[in-house]
This record gives C-alpha cells, sequence and structure tokens, in this order.
C-alpha cells in the first residue's frame, strides 16, 4: 500500500517538474524588450516539485509513525465488555488471534465461548480499522501532493525567485543528513542511559564499580540458591585493562618501529610494498584474528607453556611446572598478542603521520651537525613527535578496549581479578556478548547488565578519544 | 708545541673514530629493529593467510558414496514415504550385504548409519515422493557421506588418531575402507558448500545463505550511508557556515568513527529492535546499524577528497554566475566523486567484515534459510564464520577457514575495485 503510494507521488512529482517547466518556458516567451526570467525553467520544475514530493512525503511518514498507535486506540474503544475487561497481557493475546481469526488461520489460544464469539468480529473490525487508517493515509498523500502542486504551479511567474528557494530547499536537505550524525551520537547516548538507568536502579553504581563479584547467572526462579546474581565489575576491568596492556605491549614497539622504518628509512620502492601489505592486515576483519587466536595461537602457546612445564617439573621450580602444565588455550596472552598484532598497522599509519608533519628543516639540521639518522629520530625526531605519537597510541588503546570479536572468541569468561597473563580473564565486550546473545527476556537484570557495562566502554573510549583527538591536533597546529 | 696538539687531536680523532663506529652500529641496530618491526607485521600477515589457507582448502571438496538401497514394499508406506526410517533400513541391508544380521536396534546399525549423511532418509524420500513406481526396485543413491567420515577420507584422522580425538569407531573405519576399495566413493567439488544455507549437519552446511544476508545487508547499507553521508559532508564542507554548531558536528563525526562497534551493536538492539520492533536477525536491522557506523568514515572520506578539489575550480564557477549550490553540484562534487567512491567501497568493505554488532542484533542464531527479502531472519558471513568456529563437530573448522576465504576475496575484489577506481580517475591539482 505504502509502496503504491510512493509509486504514485513519484510519478505525480515527475509530472509536476515536466509541467513546472512548461509553464516557465510559456510564460517566459510572453516576456518581451530587456525583460528576463529571473530562473531557469527547469528550477521552475524543481520548485514544483518539491511542493508535491515533500507534504506527500510528510504525511506518508507522520502516518507510518503514528498509525500503530492509532489502531490501537480505535480498536480499543470499540471492543465489547467480556473483551476489554481481560487483563492487559490477555487482551494483546486476544486481539493478535482474533486477527489470525479473521485471516483464515486457527487461534493459538483456547478462548471461553463468550470470547471466543467475538474473535471473528473483532479481527474483522481490527482489519476495517487497520484498512481504513491505510485509505485515510494514501488519500490524504496524493491530496496533499496535488494540492502542493497547484500552489506551486500558481507561483511560476517569470520574476519569482524559483532557483533560490529551491536551492533553500537543497541546503536544508543537507543540514538534515549532516544532522543524523549528531542523532546517532544522542540515539546512542539514550539508549545507553536509559537502559543502563534501570541497571542502576538495581544494582548500585559503587557495586557495580568496586565490586569483585561477576556472575550474571540470576535464576530463574525466584526461590533458587544465588537468584540475585552478583554484578561486581571490577574483574572484567582488570582483565580488559590486562588485555589491553599486553596488546600495547606489542603494537606500540612494532607500530612505532614500523613508522620509523617507513618514514626515515624506506625508499620508495620498500615503501610501495609494506604499505599495502600493512593496509591488508588493517583490513582483514577481527572475526578473522579471533578465529586464528582460537584455533592457531591458543594451542600453539599452550603446547609451548606445557613443553617448559613438563620441563620444570621434578626440578628447582617444580610449582611453576606445575602451574604451566596447567594453562589453558584460552589465556589473556593469546587475546592480548592477537589483539596487538591487529594493533600494529594501526599504530604505524597514525604515527607514519605524525612523523611526516614534523618539519622537514627539524631533520635538515640535525643532519648538519652530523647525526645520524637514529640519532636524528632518537633525540630530535621524537620529542617533536611526542605528543603526537601519544594521542596515537591513545587511540590505540581505546580501539584494544573496544575491540570485541578477538576477545570473545581467544579469551575465556571467567571474571577473575588477576594480572597473570597465563590466566583466563574475560572483559568488558564480551560479557557485553554472552549477556545478550542467547534467549532471554528483555528486561531482567542480566540484560540490563550489558546496557551498565556498555555505557562504561562508551565513556571511557570517548574519553580517551576527545583527550587523543586534542592532543593530536595542538600537535598538528604547532607545526601547520 | 704543535707535535703535543697533533697528538691530542690524533687521539681525539681516535676516540671520534672509536665512537663513530658504535655511533655507526648503534645506527645499524636502530634499521635493524624496524625492519625486524615490518617482518613481524609480514611474517603474520603470512601466518594467518597461509594457516586459513591450509585449514580451509579441504573444505573444497567433498566425498560421495553410491548406496544401493532396496526399497521394500514391506515398510515404506507409498501414501506417506517420510514416515519411514530409511536410515535404520538401508543400516540393516548394509549390514545384511555384510553377512552381520539380526542387529534390529543394536550398536552396529547405529555405527553403520553413522556413515552416512542424514541426507540419505531426505533424498530417498523425495524420491520415491517424486516416482513411487521405484517402490521394489534396487535403486542406487549418490549422498554425502557423513563429516567425520569425509574427514577420514581426507586423512585429517586415521586409525591411528586416538580414539578419544576422533568419533569413528575402528568397525567404521574398516567398512570405509572397504567402501572405498569397491570404488564407491567419490571426491568431487564441494558445490554444496556455496548453494546451500547453514545446517546442523557439517556435511550439508553452506555459505549461500550468508552471502545473501551479507549482500542484503550491504546493499542496504550502502542505500542509506552513501546518499546521507554524501550529503552530509557536503553541508560540511561547502555549506556550512563556520560556527560552534558546525564544530560540534564536526568533533561528534570525529568521535563516532572511533565508537567500539559494539557499542553501535547495543544502540540497534535497543533502537531498531526493541523500541521500533523491526524484525530481529534481519539483515534491515544489520544494515541500519552497518550504515550508522559506515556514515562517519564516508562523511570523513568525502570530506577530504572535496577539499582535494582546488578553490579555483569554485571561484571560477562562481565568477560565471553560478549559484553555490551549483557551483558545489555541477563541479566540485563531480570532480570530487572518483575519490567519494573509492572512501565509499572501502568503508563497505570494512562494514562487510564487521562482526559485532551482527552478534547482539541477533545474526548468531541457528538459520537454515535464505533469506529473499531485507525483513527476513538471515545470517551474515562474518557471523557465519563465529558460529562455525564455536562448534563442536571437527568438520566446521575446515569449513570455516573456507568462509573466511569466502569473505577474505568479497573484502579484496572490493578493495581491489577501489584501487582500481583510484588509480583511473585519479587526479593531481
Amino acid at each position: 500500500m505504502t509502496l503504491t503510494v510512493l509509486l504514485i507521488v513519484i510519478v505525480l512529482a515527475a509530472a509536476a517538474f515536466v509541467l513546472g517547466q512548461r509553464r516557465a518556458t510559456r510564460r517566459a516567451a510572453l516576456l518581451t524588450g530587456r525583460e528576463r526570467p529571473h530562473s531557469r525553467p527547469a528550477q521552475h520544475g524543481a520548485y514544483t516539485l518539491i511542493w508535491v514530493a515533500a507534504p506527500a512525503v510528510f504525511v506518508l511518514v507522520a502516518l507510518s509513525l503514528l498509525s500503530g498507535p492509532i489502531t490501537q486506540q480505535l480498536v480499543q474503544t470499540g471492543q465489547p465488555e467480556a473483551v476489554s475487561s481481560l487483563e492487559p497481557f490477555r487482551k494483546n493475546a486476544f486481539v493478535a488471534d482474533a486477527a489470525r481469526v479473521a485471516n483464515g488461520q486457527p487461534a493459538q489460544a483456547i478462548w471461553e465461548p463468550e470470547l471466543a464469539q467475538h474473535l471473528a468480529s473483532e479481527g474483522a473490525r481490527s482489519d476495517r480499522i487497520e484498512m481504513t487508517l491505510d485509505w485515510a493515509g494514501a488519500v490524504g498523500a496524493i491530496l496533499v501532493a496535488l494540492m502542493g502542486g497547484i500552489i506551486a504551479f500558481l507561483r511560476i511567474r517569470p520574476d519569482f525567485r524559483a532557483r533560490n528557494r529551491v536551492e533553500g530547499w537543497i541546503v536544508g536537505l543537507l543540514l538534515v543528513c549532516s544532522a543524523i550524525a549528531v542523532l546517532t551520537t544522542i540515539g546512542i547516548i539514550a539508549s545507553l542511559l536509559i537502559d543502563a538507568t534501570r541497571f542502576f536502579s538495581a544494582v548500585p553504581l559503587p557495586e557495580f564499580l568496586f565490586g569483585t563479584q561477576w556472575s550474571p547467572q540470576t535464576a530463574i526462579r525466584a526461590d533458587q540458591v544465588g537468584s540475585t546474581g552478583a554484578f561486581g565489575a571490577l574483574p572484567l576491568f582488570a582483565g580488559t585493562f590486562l588485555i589491553m596492556l599486553i596488546a600495547m605491549a606489542v603494537a606500540a614497539p612494532v607500530g612505532l618501529f614500523a613508522a620509523i622504518y617507513l618514514s626515515e628509512y624506506a625508499g620508495p620502492a620498500s615503501r610501495a610494498i609494506i604499505k599495502p601489505v600493512l593496509e591488508i592486515l588493517a583490513g582483514v576483519p577481527t572475526v578473522v584474528y579471533g578465529f586464528f587466536a582460537a584455533l592457531t595461537v591458543g594451542p600453539a602457546f599452550r603446547e609451548f607453556f606445557n613443553t617448559i612445564g613438563r620441563w620444570l617439573i621434578g626440578g628447582p621450580l617444580d610449582g611453576l611446572g606445575q602451574y604451566l602444565m596447567l594453562v589453558q588455550n584460552q589465556m589473556a596472552l593469546v587475546a592480548g598478542a592477537v589483539m596487538g598484532i591487529m594493533l600494529i598497522p594501526f599504530v604505524s599509519s597514525l604515527s607514519d603521520d605524525i612523523l611526516n608533519a614534523v618539519p622537514q628543516s627539524l631533520r635538515d639540521g640535525s643532519y648538519a651537525m652530523g647525526a645520524t639518522k637514529s640519532e636524528t629520530v632518537k633525540r630530535v625526531l621524537m620529542p617533536a613527535a611526542l605528543p603526537g605519537v601519544a594521542g596515537a597510541l591513545l587511540l590505540a588503546m581505546s580501539r584494544a578496549i573496544g575491540e570485541t570479536m578477538i576477545v570473545t572468541m581467544a579469551a575465556g569468561l571467567a571474571a577473575r581479578l588477576t594480572l597473570n597473563p597465563l590466566d583466563t580473564v574475560t572483559t568488558v565486550t564480551v560479557q557485553i556478548v554472552t549477556l545478550l546473545t542467547g534467549d532471554q527476556e528483555f528486561n531482567s537484570t542480566k540484560t540490563l547488565a550489558a546496557f551498565g557495562l556498555g555505557l562504561t566502554l562508551f565513556l571511557v573510549t570517548l574519553a580517551l578519544n576527545i583527550v587523543a583527538q586534542r592532543i593530536v591536533q595542538t600537535y598538528r597546529q604547532q607545526y601547520d | 708545541m704543535t707535535e703535543t696538539r697533533d697528538a691530542m687531536t690524533a687521539t681525539r680523532l681516535d676516540r671520534l673514530r672509536g665512537g663513530l663506529k658504535r655511533r655507526y652500529a648503534r645506527e645499524a641496530r636502530f634499521r635493524l629493529y624496524g625492519i625486524l618491526a615490518i617482518g613481524v607485521a609480514v611474517a603474520f600477515l603470512a601466518l594467518l593467510l597461509g594457516r586459513i589457507i591450509d585449514q580451509g582448502h579441504t573444505a573444497f571438496y567433498a566425498h560421495d558414496v553410491s548406496v544401493p538401497v532396496y526399497l521394500d514394499p514391506a515398510e515404506i508406506d507409498p501414501a506417506y514415504p517420510q514416515g519411514t526410517n530409511f536410515e535404520q533400513m538401508v543400516a540393516q541391508q548394509q549390514l545384511a550385504s555384510r553377512g552381520l544380521e539380526g542387529d534390529a536396534a543394536g550398536p552396529l546399525a547405529a555405527e553403520m548409519r553413522g556413515l552416512f549423511s542424514s541426507e540419505l532418509k531426505f533424498e530417498i524420500a523425495r524420491r520415491v515422493a517424486e516416482d513411487p513406481s521405484l517402490i521394489g526396485q534396487t535403486v542406487t543413491f549418490d549422498v554425502p557421506v557423513s563429516d567425520e567420515a569425509d574427514l577420514y577420507f581426507k586423512d585429517e584422522i586415521s586409525i591411528d588418531t586416538p580414539p578419544e580425538q576422533r568419533r569413528l569407531t575402528n568397525q567404521q573405519i574398516g567398512w570405509l575402507d572397504q567402501l572405498e576399495d569397491d570404488g564407491n566413493v567419490r571426491a568431487h567439488f564441494n558445490s554444496r558448500l556455496f548453494t546451500s544455507g547453514d545446517s546442523t549437519e557439517p556435511e550439508l552446511a553452506g555459505v549461500l545463505g550468508a552471502v545473501i544476508g551479507s549482500a542484503l545487508m550491504l546493499m542496504v547499507t550502502a542505500f542509506l550511508a552513501l546518499p546521507i553521508g554524501v550529503a552530509a559532508a557536503v553541508y560540511l564542507e561547502e555549506f556550512a557556515p563556520r560556527n560552534r554548531l558546525s564544530a560540534l558536528i564536526e568533533v561528534n563525526i570525529n568521535n563516532l568513527a572511533a565508537v567500539p562497534s559494539i557499542v553501535y551493536g547495543l544502540l540497534g538492539l535497543a533502537l531498531f529492535i526493541n523500541w521500533m520492533h523491526l524484525p530481529r536477525s534481519s539483515p534491515l536491522v544489520g544494515g541500519l546499524v552497518l550504515a550508522l557506523m559506515a556514515l562517519p568514515t564516508i562523511i570523513i572520506a568525502t570530506r577530504s577528497s572535496l577539499k582535494a578539489v582546488p578553490p579555483s575550480i569554485r571561484e571560477a564557477a562562481l565568477a560565471m554566475g553560478a549559484s553555490r549550490t551549483q557551483t558545489v553540484f555541477q563541479h566540485v562534487l563531480p570532480l570530487a566523486l572518483p575519490g567519494v567512491m573509492t572512501g565509499a567501497i572501502i568503508s563497505l568493505a570494512h562494514a562487510l567484515g564487521e562482526t559485532a554488532p551482527l552478534l547482539l542484533i541477533g545474526m548468531v542464531s541457528f538459520i537454515p534459510g535464505i533469506a529473499s527479502s531485507i525483513t527476513e531472519p538471515t545470517g551474515a558471513l562474518p557471523s557465519l564464520i563465529y558460529i562455525w568456529e564455536n562448534a563442536s563437530e571437527r568438520s566446521f573448522h575446515e569449513r570455516t577457514a573456507a568462509a573466511i576465504m569466502v569473505l577474505l576475496t568479497f573484502m579484496i575484489v572490493m578493495n581491489a575495485a577501489a584501487i582500481l577506481l583510484r588509480r583511473h580517475f585519479e587526479r593531481r591539482w
């Protein structure tokens, strides 16, 4: 239905364009002497088109937003006594079943006779209401389109400033598009805040931030043991921090040295090879890294540590050997190391940009004093680029904190408060995924906890990003 | 006097030379660190790709077995062929042909059933339903072997594999060897991998459903994010007054580009599914979420290619009497278009590989069907990879790697298109 109306509106709009253009041409031909029309015929046509399309689209959008609530209201007002006195939950089921019966399908629930007799008539009635609304919307949309078209059509005169009006509309449309970016942010904050506040009304904020017990498995029945669940997120923060630290320990030196090599040493030929390799590395989806970490790196690392353990057992370091024998695939080290590799291209391309922004004169000065390249890098470039590099590393940290797939596939689920890289840890993002995948009712504390974690994650990464971007920006301006 | 000075200079020179040697050594070391760093990245990439090809190439072929089946009229109801336990029937016949009778519900029949894919019973039921006159005849069916048997034929497991690491018993391996010796087993290209949807049976699972799901999703994303992103960038770059609102929007977009993808998943879950009640697991919701994610990157790419168009173009157009809108849409934007398209394709390729938000909007559920519209539930390639990686059957591992190869192929094609576009149309001013 909506699609048909949309099609009709498009046809009308196209017709309006052609008619408007024609009328403008004809009226311009009537002009005499030095008079000239203000706008071109096509601009008049576009003006008419806008006046056909915009009101119709407005009506259609408004209707699609409002038809749900209006239908519900109308269906409720006319219900027979037996139906309207049902409790809300059963009433919804009844309305749904009525719709099914009206479509010729059997009802899903078994209704008492005094209710069942209403099924067919109620279904037909709500169908009628929906139909009426649909038709009203369609007719309304087409009517306003025609009216708008006529108004615009009558306005076409050689001295009418159609171009300015049309351009005003275009710029307005562009503005709306760029406002979507802001709306996204508002949407993120609102959706996180609303559900997070509900979570924090059940679990106090300090308990969430500083509690050391994380076991969100709330029981299905209230009388079961341990039905409350524990929502102390400190172990998650520790796990996230540990993995981030390991990732940065890999990514920072490797990425930085790669950037230094690229910007200071590599010739055009080797740059042409190295850059694409790094770009491919950056383009590999994180789920692929996760697969690699879980099925290749994890088993390899465990094998490695187990071998060392076997070697140490019985010796002076027997305890350590015993421990190494128990190491599992899912250790923080695996997820951290693979994440570090993933971040190398990110760090190196950012640092490469930053090193390139350092003015050549600084390098030339240093070389003129007899310094070697490495001395120039260490004593001149690095101090000059330090704020920028720090910003790049902060951005990488924020990426590491927010990264999901590698840790979901390669780190574990055990919430443990530890800084031992060989232990299994869990992170904020892993827990969000675990809490929200699988079937559970939406409004339990468990699912709301995911939004609490999400809000924390969003705020921390946002703070890191803002600080990093500020630093990088001031750094850039310094050399501009 | 001069001699002492010479001597002093000589010792200083010596010291300097010694120092120079040290400094050059340090220089060489420093350079080596750089090469090592690059080496780590290159080696890892090679290892990653090599490992995936190594694990995944076996998924591209599979084994079929020819089974002669006597369609016993005593067991098959022509009106309702699906009601017959064909698996048990075939197992009994196979055992009988090996002289192992009288094992009605015994372990031997179960082991025999484990050799064939469950496709066998569907295939027989389908053929019998099509042509009931087959009942009473002996018909040979070509069906896939079970996933474990397939692994055996691919030499992934053997009789020497410790029993706890394989699901095939020695008895089953014996039968498989016999089948192969009789020439009943045939290796062929695994076209099923590309023509079927997901399945709980590894030998029947394919990526088509996920590929279609990803394609539909990407269409929604491109349809939304491209026009909106380009429009927003044009506004910010060409029309926006330099005021605090524009600065706010700019900071906002830069930060949106760095928001973790999982947060977009949370947004999609709360906004599109719980509030707007759009269908869960559908390409529509996935595409909407990915569009929001891709928007900032597209805006940033478009702005930078608009910036690259020299001001002289704008000034020339304005001087000829064009309005600002005309200048932008008839001159600046067409010149910036190759750059815009390159940026857009790259960010769409990135969106194609994005997984975390898809998990939250329900694409981890098992969806065997193939979607035909954007409101039907479907999987997507990255989420399929995640699901298969988590599966316990070993055969899914090779299929995961194969699915990764498919995903990477799509991404490579998209990126190559972007690079070609850039090479072809890039203009230096």
